[in-house]
């Protein structure tokens, strides 16, 4: 079916990875589809992490293949479809010395290409950007002095600014109180339900992503489960991926 | 301005400007790379070229500059290799350098008051040819940091985003150690190998208390080595005490009172 190939975002096939000779990622196969909302759970070193930044071309497998948008990722350069958003609210050096536009518009380095100057394009979607996470009024602070929530979304914004089709996000509500998780949360679905940005999150907030995602991904070393997250319960992975039967899955919706 | 009559002055205060303005360009960078250790690295591997350059018979700065801008290289190789814990690797080519430099200037019975000049400075025996290559070397360090400003701040502010986004982190660390090469080059004829990296690391602390902006810190950083060079060579000037130690503590001044002011401000 090729017209069903071309929306496949992003595959990884038998994808292994190795650290030591210690086994991370075990044959793990999966495909994420245009429009998806994945998340991405599972217990402490199931190799979560490791998963994305084998999509971000940070880690390389020892086996299997990895696609981006249906590119071989050894060659694919259109990294400006790829947003990222790291782990960062907590390990984030807040004394440097930047404004939240500045870490905004960084974001449009890559875009414009090495020893090019940011031009009134690169200004016009950093501000746009900076209104979509609700930082416009806070764009001329320095980012080590706002709350840790407000902080991750800088990192989303900086992010949105190369306009990515996929966005991939790495614990993101780390560290950041329940107000400002229900906010990135907002923020997560208002990308992709008004943009149709295809979004990958990983998260060890099993309760949270649940009620998020349109699909899940459980992961522990292998893949024991992907699907939507209603079947995840019945077909019995949580309990499978935790080891134990008080899993409890909260639907606010 | 009695200072200005004489000619070794106004060569003095134009190596210092020059120096003033090319250091916190780089070393602000530098000091948020959490690597400004490697200043002082580069610094003593510089006196090894000027070692090499007076056995050969070659300009003692040129030989500075091929030594600290392969150190350079090398320097970098290891710590991206990871190889070797990042501060050891340092201290190899720190002592490294010292070591071939003594034995290279022994060699080449190398006058005792020179090798003092370079450890400490001699920034008033600044020649007019001098200042040529000074300049142009500054210019390399200040036009490189301008034409690559964005992506060094996206290197500097979060590396692995900036190489998720296509960014050549590789070179671009590079190119840093590099301009860090190029820059201990003048600050050695200016201040010396022993202060050079104070000229790279302190006016951009001092900077980092006040600046309310990444732009902001780069500027200020350079004005307040402008600041230091200027008060430090006009203060050595009428009290006689030596040029290098007047200008750094002139900087640490400016920092201590950069600290006083955010602590006020706060």
């Amino acid at each position: 079916m090729p017209a069903a190939e071309s929306d496949v975002v992003a595959e990884l096939e038998h994808v292994c990875v190795d650290y030591d000779g210690d086994r991370v990622l075990d044959q793990v196969n999966l495909r994420v589809r245009r429009g998806d909302f994945l998340g991405v759970i599972g217990p402490n070193g199931a190799g979560k992490t490791t998963l994305l930044r084998v999509l971000l071309g940070l880690v390389r497998p020892s086996c299997g293949h990895v696609r981006l948008f249906g590119q071989d990722l050894r060659h694919f350069r259109d990294w400006h479809r790829v947003g990222y958003v790291p782990q960062k609210a907590v390990a984030f050096e807040t004394r440097f010395p930047a404004t939240v536009m500045e870490v905004v518009l960084s974001g449009r380095a890559g875009r414009a290409g090495v020893g090019r100057r940011l031009g009134p394009a690169d200004r016009t979607a950093a501000e746009s950007a900076l209104r979509t996470a609700g930082l416009w009024e806070v764009r001329d602070r320095m980012v080590g002095r706002l709350s840790v929530g407000q902080q991750q979304r800088v990192f989303v914004a900086r992010a949105l600014v190369h306009e990515p089709d996929l966005l991939l996000l790495d614990e993101p509500t780390v560290g950041v109180d329940p107000e400002g998780e229900d906010r990135f949360y907002a923020l997560l679905r208002h990308l992709h339900r008004e943009r149709g940005t295809t979004v990958v999150l990983v998260s060890h907030d099993v309760a949270a992503v649940a009620q998020e995602v349109s699909q899940l991904a459980c992961l522990n070393r292998t893949l024991v489960f992907h699907g939507p997250p209603e079947e995840a319960l019945r077909a019995g992975a949580l309990e499978r991926l935790y080891g134990t039967r008080n899993v409890v899955v909260a639907h606010r919706h | 301005m009695e200072l200005l009559q004489y000619g070794f002055m106004q060569r003095a205060l134009a190596a210092g400007v020059l120096l003033a303005v090319a250091a916190p360009s780089v070393g602000v960078f530098l000091v948020l790379r959490r690597l400004s250790p490697i200043a002082d690295t580069l610094a003593h591997v510089a006196l090894a070229g000027v070692g090499a350059g007076v056995l050969l018979g070659v300009s003692p700065a040129l030989g500075a500059l091929v030594f600290t801008v392969v150190g350079a290289v090398g320097v970098e190789r290891l710590r991206a290799s990871g190889q070797l814990f990042g501060e050891a690797a340092l201290a190899l080519f720190l002592s490294g350098g010292l070591a071939v430099a003594l034995v290279l200037l022994s060699l080449a019975r190398g006058v005792n008051a020179d090798l003092l000049g370079y450890l400490f400075g001699t920034a008033t025996a600044v020649q007019p040819q001098d200042l040529v290559w000074m300049a142009v070397l500054a210019l390399v360090v200040v036009g490189s940091v301008a034409w690559f400003y964005k992506d060094l701040f996206a290197l500097t502010f979060d590396e692995e985003a900036a190489r998720v986004q296509g960014i050549p982190t590789d070179a671009l660390n590079l190119l840093l150690t590099v301009l860090v090469a190029v820059t201990v080059v003048v600050g050695m004829r200016v201040v010396g190998v022993l202060l050079t990296s104070a000229l790279l690391v302190v006016p951009a602390l001092a900077a980092m208390r006040v600046a309310r902006s990444f732009r902001a810190t780069l500027g200020l950083a350079v004005a307040f080595a402008v600041a230091s060079v200027l008060a430090g060579l006009a203060a050595s000037f009428y009290l006689d005490v030596a040029p290098s130690g007047a200008v750094v503590l002139t900087s640490l001044g400016l920092f201590t009172a950069a600290s006083w002011a955010s602590r006020w401000r706060r």
